[in-house]
């Protein structure tokens, strides 16, 4: 007869699974410790950071002076003035860069997508790749090379911003690329269907549709190259006071007003304006992040 | 049947298809946008082009060995002596020491915020991990050699008491100090890269077929062998390509090692507490004196070689994804 009735209060089939063994719940609980410690190891340098800058820095960008004078005519050991002058300079390249990196960017990204084909797209697409692995000096060392040594130019701010757009043109086309790639395809047929040339419907529809994704990618990309040093180091010369003509004379920016207080004023004035110098161009790089996560929210496709 | 092939044909696939016949505006729309693609592709041409253009006539004027000399001196033009050997050996070890830090630890998060954390906190936790992106390498230059060379001088003191006797712990070439070494920078550019390599391995790991995942559960498996099962092997070739572009980017650093690392008058020998110049960081602090050209195409050609590191790091890294990072 059935087992069921030899031993009631067993079950009725043999077990189907083992319980776990020691070793291997032990070696469970250990991975789970080990990787959520590793996440606590990455925020440990984050936090310290921010707590570093913003006790440093705080006092110094709380004055009103700080946001709208420049260091004209204020002597290194003086706590006065302020970095409008930098502000300026940091926001004038990058929108130098911006110009020439937005539309070549989304260009690209257009033909990597929607045109590219066969070994000049594949050639493009490893080309975009090797281009965000370029570092900054060497981008910079290629415009001085090109403008200054052959072509016989003056440092400028106008050229920090053209080799900015090296540094900016990959982020715009990956971000380009991967929200175009999410517009329907029905979207692009039912124009066809429509009887609609492919330029068109590339302008009309598909480009609209992925909007304010593209903003996002672009906003994140200008965020990464207003924090860039090397250019700047290479290719403008310092100036204390505001200069808002980009091609001629000298112009500063925060990048380089931090480091040139760093390496020639050790005095406490000078420590306290390194520290705000860090702590606005955090802040500016923030406000560019938020405002491309704003507008991703607003976004008609998503992943 | 003839409205069949007429629908077949305007149903060609939209991305090849389209009104292919084009009037003007179709043609001139292609050819911008096909002409942006070219630009990228020329811009690494010109900067190979350029850099070997300009740093040819300083290599044939150099009076030293360009690979094997550890100087750097480009004071006199006319008596140019130069070589790479100690840019080289600082480039690597700091850029190595990062990667060891950073590797374990980003394989980690990448496999907390997607095994690990449900997903409603996932979101805010990489929105964390994302922070360290976003702050500007000037500011690690800054935090990094007047906040945590000070703090870490203990540590630094210890490893040298008890390792000394082997070389990466020897005491450097610009002992007694211990601040601003390349230890200090290895650790400053490992944070600085641990958001790139959490980045794309974590894209990669959420990539894991679910029914991977499904048919280790299946079988049984705890939660660390469903990882050991199915995320890693998927996921394998993601992370060791992430790792390779954070090595990349390590290479060309160039503030926050110039801020961190301080200046060396004697050569390196191979220790984690030398002080001394990556490519990048040397030919930043040299940049406010490119006047004459034969100097200036001194530090050009050091360019033109951390230029070719990068290239070669960054085109392994495709080649190992294998189309799973950045399609």
């Amino acid at each position: 007869m059935s087992t069921a009735l030899d031993a009631p209060d067993q079950p009725a089939v043999p077990e189907a699974f083992r319980s776990i063994s020691t070793a291997r719940k032990v070696k469970n609980h250990v991975a789970t410790v080990l990787v959520s410690l590793a996440f606590l190891i990455a925020v440990v340098p984050l936090v310290w950071l921010i707590v570093s800058v913003l006790a440093k820095g705080l006092p110094a960008i709380v004055s009103i002076d700080w946001w709208t004078h420049s260091l004209s005519g204020v002597s290194p050991d003086e706590a006065k003035g302020g970095v409008y002058h930098a502000i300026i300079g940091t926001l004038i390249q990058a929108v130098i860069a911006g110009i020439f990196a937005v539309p070549i960017g989304i260009g690209a990204a257009v033909y990597l997508t929607e045109y590219g084909r066969g070994r000049l797209a594949r050639t493009t697409s490893f080309m975009v790749d090797i281009l965000s692995g370029v570092p900054s000096i060497v981008a910079a060392l290629f415009i001085f090379a090109l403008f200054i040594s052959i072509g016989g130019l003056d440092q400028s701010g106008f050229l920090v911003g053209l080799a900015l757009v090296l540094l900016m043109l990959p982020v715009v086309i990956r971000n380009t690329e991967e929200m175009l790639r999410l517009v329907p395809d029905e979207l692009r047929e039912a124009s066809y269907a429509l009887g609609i040339p492919k330029w068109k419907t590339i302008l009309r529809i598909v480009l609209p549709t992925a909007l304010s994704g593209t903003v996002t990618g672009i906003m994140l990309a200008f965020a990464r190259v207003m924090g860039e040093t090397a250019p700047v180091l290479v290719l403008v010369g310092y100036a204390r006071a505001i200069n808002f003509d980009p091609f001629n004379g000298n112009q500063a920016s925060l990048p380089l007003l931090i480091y040139t207080e760093l390496s020639t004023n050790p005095s406490a004035a000078g420590q306290l304006r390194i520290w705000g110098g860090a702590l606005t161009l955090i802040l500016i790089v923030m406000v560019f992040q938020l405002v491309a996560s704003l507008i991703s929210r607003f976004s008609t496709i998503s992943k | 049947m003839s409205s069949v092939t007429d629908t077949q044909q305007q149903a060609t696939p939209p991305r090849t298809g389209g009104a292919r016949s084009g009037g003007t505006g179709e043609r001139v729309f292609r050819g911008l946008t096909t002409g942006s693609g070219l630009v990228v592709v020329a811009a690494i041409a010109l900067i190979g082009l350029f850099l070997v253009v300009q740093a040819i006539p300083s290599l044939i004027a150099n009076h030293d060995n360009f690979l094997t000399s550890p100087e750097f001196n480009t004071t006199d033009a006319n008596n140019l002596r130069f070589g790479i050997r100690d840019l080289l050996v600082v480039t690597v070890l700091s850029s190595l020491m990062a990667l060891v830090i950073a590797m374990p630890v980003g394989l980690g998060i990448a496999l907390f915020l997607t095994q690990y954390t449900p997903e409603r906190l996932a979101r805010p936790f990489s929105y964390v991990i994302g922070l360290l992106a976003a702050v500007p390498s000037i500011v690690y230059g800054l935090w990094g050699i007047l906040v945590l060379a000070p703090a870490i001088e203990p540590g630094a003191g210890f490893l040298q008491t008890w390792l000394g006797w082997f070389f990466l712990f020897a005491p450097g070439n610009i002992a007694p100090v211990l601040t601003g070494t390349i230890f200090t920078a290895g650790i400053v550019l490992a944070i600085m890269i641990l958001p790139i390599i959490t980045a794309t391995t974590r894209e990669v790991f959420a990539q894991t077929p679910r029914f991977h995942i499904e048919a280790a559960q299946a079988l049984g498996a705890t939660r660390w062998e469903v990882i050991r099962m199915a995320v890693l092997p998927y996921g394998r070739s993601g992370f060791i390509a992430a790792s390779m572009l954070g090595l990349g980017r390590a290479l060309g650093e160039t503030i926050a090692i110039l801020l961190v690392i301080r200046a060396s008058t004697s050569p390196s020998h191979g220790s984690l507490f030398d002080g001394g110049y990556t490519f990048a960081s040397l030919i930043a602090s040299a940049a406010s004196e490119f006047s004459q050209p034969l100097p200036t195409g001194a530090y050009i050609s050091a360019g033109l070689v951390l230029f070719v590191l990068t290239f070669v790091v960054n085109a392994l890294a495709r080649v190992v994804a294998g189309g799973k990072v950045n399609g």
